[in-house]
């Protein structure tokens, strides 16, 4: 069902990926590990709607805003958050709360 | 046991507080509990543990404070603490009848997915939601009542800072058991919990909240990659400049009223072994910790208004790719910086950084950094050793020894915690998260208890092993005593206790551990007596040495010295500059191992710093000691 993280599909996209002030949403994480289940965690759910706000001066870490708060992650971590280029139909838009 | 039958003595009711950093618990917590927290330690991890007497209409209640956490599924043994503690699985700590889950009022989206975790511990639980004057005043609404229906828990706004909304909450936590639960659990399967929120959400926002359009206005510039890195740099050189600055004169003052007092002693008493105790020994052991509170009180208030505003998590995002290439991150910075003025508040400022092991490795390397403390025995030294040339122009060689030795600090700590991070301690596998909070102004009382609270835990947890440790050593450097010869000054008397002392004769047993360093038995009492604190080592000098004062007679006195076995003299270049690099890397201060001891909860790491810093500082000086002997 899930696809392997290890060898990215044709096209595949993580939330590294995303440009300055692009909106997402999440297809899936990979839960396999521990890191993956934190980023559920804090929100990232399959269907949250992402947008990129800021990166740090040094380039690196990047300030996403989802579910009515900014958190930033390294691009290390971000890679792990799979997400489609168009956010998903029917999701629920939860980029303000 | 007899009761009267209208007052049964019940056990106070237990709730356990449970939230996301940032989400307003600790408020909360204080406006629950006023300024009664007990705080302590979890057996075995290094997080705080918080629990304050609470009263109910009728009925007294513990309120334990757990460590902020995003999700009840722990990555390290540190955020372990909540499960166990709900399970009831910490000694000492019994499990809470009741749960308290707090949100903020503005962010509620994400902290379902904690509200979720935490109805499926199945007990008792009701939420607060926090910061609803931040959430109207960005315009947001929300149906607290189609809340409480949609998730089947009782739902409280407060504003905690001002106590809106305290009372209706004591009223309802004193009968948790009639508190609705829900129906049926949250879903576990992750895309119907996602379904699951969407549907509570639905029910209950009726506008969401605009972003913080001053956050907003803010961040442009704070995190602008030009202006922000410049802020950051002027922040930090601010914050720095205002320890080491403002502290001393504090500082000074102190050490003035300590020997008032131990002056007032003096008179007051008949000379003798009791009055020598009293002054050299408690007072000025009393004095040894007092000493540190100007550091920690203004540190600590400077952090913590720091980071009540918000800036800190800028801050730590502006560095953040910096610290990763040394294995830390962009939290760790403060600590590390403040270290230079001092590593015993530097340790404690380390309680910023979530990761343990993050955490760990800051602590170990924070005393490398150059502190004040040194600065005396570097000005002793490179006064009485390095000639006041010039190398180039206005430049002397002096200053430039003393800037190499500033240097070498923080690039050893910065190997040392590369080393760590390959060897001893690899990260745990934790995502570096961190939350950008809306700026707000700090509450005034939260800020006030957080200094306290920081002050008062280093008096007495450190401050108890301070003094004790400079009772030893007064101890060692006083016993046994001897009858000095007939003839001698006050001075040359001293000097001659010193010697037959038990520290003296320490300093005789180590000669030949320290002879490769070019050190004798004086250098070895010096070394042990600034164990106390590095600057000790100057004035325990100037009593070997028996001079009249620590500048010119001690520089003349250690100038002159020559080394009976070889004829030559016995502070030579090579020696000073070994004795230089020494006092670079070695742990020389019982106060950061006290500090260290009760930020890590053990004697293990305080044993293993202390360990491969003397290794460190052996081996530098040996080959400082060559290098210097080839060159001149």
């Amino acid at each position: 069902m899930k696809s392997d993280f290890n060898t990215p599909s044709e096209g595949a996209l993580s939330l590294a990926d995303l440009e300055l002030g692009e909106s997402a949403a999440v297809r899936e994480v990979n839960t396999r590990d521990a890191i993956g289940r934190r980023l559920l965690d804090l929100g990232l759910l399959p269907g949250t709607a992402v947008r990129v706000i800021r990166r740090s001066p040094l380039g690196d870490p990047t300030v996403y805003e989802f579910r009515g708060y900014r958190l930033c992650l390294r691009r290390v971590d971000a890679a792990r958050v799979r997400v489609g280029s168009e956010p998903v139909s029917g999701a629920p838009d939860t980029s303000a709360l | 046991m007899s009761q009267t039958a209208e007052a049964p003595a019940l056990d106070p009711l237990r709730f356990g507080l449970i939230g996301s950093p940032n989400s307003g618990k600790t408020t909360l917590f204080n406006a629950l509990t006023g300024l009664r927290a007990k705080v302590g330690n979890y057996p075995g991890v290094t997080v705080a543990r918080r629990e304050g007497k609470l009263d109910l209409a009728g009925r007294a209640g513990v309120v334990i404070d757990l460590p902020g956490t995003y999700s009840l599924d722990p990555l390290s043994p540190d955020e372990a603490v909540v499960c166990r503690v709900l399970a009831g699985e910490v000694e000492g700590v019994e499990a809470p009848e009741a749960l308290i889950v707090v949100a903020d009022a503005c962010s509620l989206d994400r902290s379902l997915l904690l509200v979720g975790q935490v109805l499926a511990e199945e007990r008792p639980t009701c939420l607060v939601l926090t910061m609803m004057d931040e959430l109207a005043a960005r315009g947001g609404r929300l149906d607290i009542d189609r809340l409480e229906a949609a998730l089947g828990i009782p739902v409280l706004p407060v504003v905690g800072h001002r106590g809106v909304g305290l009372r209706e909450l004591r009223s309802r936590l004193a009968d948790p058991d009639a508190w609705s639960q829900p129906p049926v659990l949250p879903p576990r399967d992750i895309d119907e919990r996602a379904a699951w929120m969407t549907s509570i959400l639905d029910a209950c926002v009726e506008t969401r909240p605009d972003f913080h359009a001053m956050t907003e206005r803010i961040d442009r510039v704070v995190v602008h990659p030009i202006l922000g890195s410049l802020l950051f740099m002027a922040v930090m050189i601010g914050f720095f400049q205002l320890i080491f600055a403002w502290a001393t004169p504090a500082m000074d003052w102190i050490d003035a009223g300590m020997g008032a007092a131990a002056a007032g002693v003096r008179q007051a008493l008949p000379p003798g072994l009791w009055t020598d105790f009293l002054t050299d020994g408690l007072i000025a052991g009393v004095g040894s910790v007092v000493v540190f509170l100007p550091q920690i009180v203004l540190l600590f208030s400077l952090l913590y208004f720091l980071e009540d505003v918000g800036y800190m998590a800028r801050a730590a995002f502006v560095v953040d790719r910096a610290m990763a290439r040394i294995g830390l991150e962009g939290r760790a910075f403060v600590a590390l910086l403040s270290s230079f003025a001092c590593a015993v508040p530097g340790i404690m400022a380390t309680r910023t950084v979530p990761s343990p092991r993050d955490r760990l490795v800051t602590i170990l390397v924070a005393p490398l950094m150059t502190c004040s403390a040194r600065l005396p025995v570097y000005a002793l030294l490179i006064g009485a050793f390095v000639p006041a040339t010039n190398v180039f122009g206005p430049i002397g060689l002096q200053g430039l020894v003393l800037f190499g030795l500033y240097l070498a600090a923080p690039l050893a700590a910065m190997t040392v915690a590369a080393l760590l991070r390959r060897s001893l301690l690899p990260g745990e596998g934790m995502p570096f998260t961190l939350e950008l909070p809306s700026y707000r102004l700090p509450s005034l009382g939260l800020w006030f208890s957080q200094v306290w609270g920081s002050a008062w835990a280093f008096l007495r947890r450190a401050g108890t092993i301070i003094l004790l440790a400079s009772m030893v050593l007064w101890i060692l450097l006083t016993f046994p005593q001897t009858q000095p010869p007939p003839g001698l000054n006050a001075h040359e008397a001293s000097a001659y206790a010193l010697e037959q002392s038990a520290a003296g004769r320490i300093g005789k047993a180590i000669e030949p551990a320290i002879a490769p360093l070019g050190f004798d038995w004086k250098i070895g009492v010096g070394l042990l007596a600034s164990l106390a604190a590095r600057e000790v080592f100057v004035s325990t000098l100037a009593q070997v040495y028996a001079s009249e004062d620590p500048d010119v007679s001690l520089r003349n006195a250690v100038r002159a010295d020559i080394d009976p076995t070889t004829g030559e003299k016995l502070f030579s270049p090579p020696t000073v500059a070994a004795l230089l690099v020494f006092f670079v890397f070695a742990l020389q201060c019982t106060s950061t191992i006290a500090t260290m001891a009760r930020e890590t909860n053990s004697w293990r790491w305080p044993a293993f710093a202390f360990g491969y810093m003397l290794a460190l500082a052996y081996g530098a000086s040996f080959l400082a000691r060559i290098v210097t002997a080839a060159v001149i």
